[in-house]
């Protein structure tokens, strides 16, 4: 019995440190964001407590209570780059969806033979695409949309996302469709459906939360991209990451600020690892139990 | 014969008629060839026009690439078109395959050939032909050199980051309340994004003067804390970043394994008494290989390639202590803004990539056989 106890507290003991790794960048810099000069160099850590929060991280970014209706120049600014990361991650997302799902159900489906490649060589290069690092493509791809005029654009960056996510969607969605009885579909062609149709009104219900999963999965991954788009994107298409980072090496900026601005960038994100969780750990786990 | 056929026949078999009219088979063709000849076309005025042989054309080569993607639409159609059903289930793949070769093969194959060039894209003299001599140059750059070495420690960390991210895996798997809050919170800093982590973390709190983890270093009795000034902390400091991001994808995934054992097998050695450490040692850590192992494949695929937080938290600092390849190259094409060596740079890097990684799946693939 007491063996069971000292266990209990080992087990908790190691889960609540790191819940607190986990947590502690967090709370600091969302307080720091509250923080004013003089909080900030005494490293106090307690609001109310050890210091007296003020909106003035909030308020230079225009989203403090007493700014939030009025006109703001990096509001604007905010926005727009909020709203350039929304469209592009989410065309992206979706365009690897409808592509990879499209591939990998055709790949666990029928057997395609394109010269010496056969299934397992299509697949090995869909998925050999995730070694690719993307600085190897970087350069070239940053020339060659130089001559396209293609530089700076939503739509170069939703095409070179597309490709970083399409290999994720490909292997999510193989084991997905993999798990669905070929019987299913055998039985609507029998009754006179076309292969196309019988995958939209019937394969396409049943994997949707893999779907779904994918789509989440993807949509983190390019909302998160940073690398590809610093190299791309300059004014029009910037992504809120390449804003963020531009605000760090810039030395003027000021501590609350940077701490609000950071906090912002990640919010949507947390918020969605609250709720979506279970389609996030699902597109994850995927690939690790059958190998 | 028949067992052949058999083999071959697809897993969905469709029974489909096969007559098509040879008029339907020569307008898929014709489809084809019309769009191929058109994009030829503008390609041919685009280059002429760049070598200012004509005075007509356009003001870059977009057009070139609305004629390449109409070709493309006019392939999948005339399969539809040329072979009936056939062409219908090659559909299917046909959009991603196309995809990739459009946005991988061609930009590497552009790529290759500019690796052998003396190309500074802020000048106005172009690409210069110079053979071997950025080769040469990457033999004696010893900064890339360090890059290199500096990605072993990082993928040798993987192990550490292995251990830890098992331990909590199991502890989450054991019987415990409010499973779910701890999954969820978990899962939080591989939310995040990289470039917020660098401030958050690398910027803020581990401010030498004032950030949170200086202050706790010095309570412990490390008198001048600093993380990014001698090369060897500077290096741990950055492979702790990165763990930090990373851990919570080896706990979902070793979780899923771990979710997926075999229960009766579990409860027989229960009750053959054996305690918790046996019980791992020759019970859950053989049949959780396979997983282990993939587990730390994907990882290392992704620690090949870190970079955001480097470039942006110490860019390579002190003296090129903490550099990744991905971030050496950037820094280079920055700095110098020459394309023809960074490509031949990240363009040698893949082939090490390929090399370790075929090597690495090939011993993981020869394991797991002589486990099994």
């Amino acid at each position: 019995m007491k063996n069971n106890i000292t266990e209990k507290i080992f087990i908790y003991g190691i889960l609540l440190i790191w819940t607190f790794i986990c947590l502690f960048p967090i709370y600091w810099t969302a307080t720091t964001s509250f923080k004013t000069a003089a909080s900030v160099t005494q490293g106090l850590l307690i609001p109310w407590l050890d210091f007296e929060p003020s909106w003035k991280g909030w308020k230079n970014l225009g989203l403090s209570p007493d700014t939030i209706f009025t006109e703001s120049n990096p509001r604007e600014e905010f926005l727009a780059r909020f709203f350039n990361t929304a469209l592009i991650s989410s065309c992206a997302s979706g365009l690897a969806v409808i592509m990879g799902s499209f591939a990998a159900y055709g790949l666990s489906r029928f057997n395609y033979k394109f010269g010496f490649m056969r299934n397992p060589d299509i697949s090995f290069f869909f998925l050999s695409q995730l070694i690719l690092p993307p600085v190897v493509l970087a350069l070239p791809v940053l020339v060659l949309y130089r001559e396209l005029n293609l530089l700076d654009t939503h739509i170069g960056m939703i095409l070179i996302y597309t490709l970083t996510v399409l290999p994720i969607v490909i292997w999510i969605m193989r084991d997905q469709f993999n798990a669905v009885p070929i019987e299913l579909e055998e039985a609507a062609l029998v009754d006179g459906a076309t292969v196309w149709g019988s995958f939209f009104k019937i394969v396409l219900p049943i994997v949707l939360p893999g779907i779904a999963s994918a789509f989440i999965l993807c949509l983190i991954l390019c909302w998160n991209e940073y690398f590809l788009a610093a190299l791309i994107t300059s004014t029009d298409a910037k992504t809120m990451p390449v804003m963020v980072a531009s605000q760090i090496s810039s030395q003027s900026i000021k501590w609350w600020n940077m701490a609000a601005i950071s906090l912002a960038l990640c919010f949507p994100l947390i918020v969605a690892a609250i709720f979506l969780e279970r389609y996030i750990v699902k597109g994850m786990a995927a690939g690790a139990i059958k190998g | 014969m028949n067992e052949i056929n058999r083999m071959e026949r697809d897993p969905l078999y469709v029974v489909s008629p096969s007559y098509i009219s040879p008029k339907t088979k020569r307008l898929g063709k014709i489809l084809v060839w019309s769009s191929f000849i058109l994009m030829s076309f503008i390609g041919i005025i685009q280059i002429l026009y760049n070598l200012e042989k004509i005075n007509f054309g356009f003001s870059n080569w977009r057009p070139l690439l609305y004629a390449y993607i109409l070709w493309a639409i006019a392939i999948g159609y005339s399969r539809v078109l040329i072979y009936g059903e056939k062409g219908k289930r090659n559909l299917f793949i046909f959009p991603a395959v196309m995809f990739i070769i459009s946005i991988v093969i061609f930009p590497m194959l552009f790529g290759l050939y500019i690796s052998f060039t003396d190309w500074n894209l802020s000048s106005l003299d172009g690409r210069r032909f110079n053979g071997l001599d950025n080769f040469y140059q990457m033999i004696s750059d010893p900064y890339y050199l360090n890059s290199l070495k500096n990605m072993i420690f990082y993928i040798l960390a993987v192990l550490v980051e292995f251990a830890i991210a098992f331990l909590l895996a199991l502890l989450l798997n054991s019987q415990i309340k409010g499973r779910k809050f701890f999954r969820v919170v978990f899962l939080i800093p591989l939310m995040l994004s990289p470039v917020a982590v660098s401030w958050m973390v690398g910027k803020s709190m581990l401010e030498q003067r004032f950030g949170p983890v200086a202050n706790f270093a010095r309570w412990l009795g490390w008198e001048t804390p600093t993380f990014f000034s001698s090369p060897e902390i500077a290096r741990l400091t950055m492979m702790c970043m990165d763990a930090w991001t990373f851990i919570p994808l080896m706990i979902i995934m070793l979780l899923a394994g771990l979710q997926a054992l075999p229960k009766e097998v579990l409860e027989a050695a229960k009750v053959d008494g054996a305690n918790k450490w046996t019980m791992f040692k020759n019970i859950i850590f053989p049949i959780m290989l396979p997983v282990s192992l993939t587990t730390l494949v994907i990882r290392i695929i992704f620690k090949l390639k870190l970079a955001d937080i480097i470039i942006i938290v110490t860019a390579g600092g002190p003296g090129g202590a903490t550099d990744s390849v991905t971030s050496f190259i950037v820094r280079e094409y920055r700095d110098r803004s020459n394309v023809g060596y960074g490509t031949l740079l990240s363009f040698v890097y893949l082939i090490l990539i390929i090399i370790f990684m075929t090597v690495l799946i090939r011993f993981v693939n020869r394991w797991l056989q002589r486990a099994a």
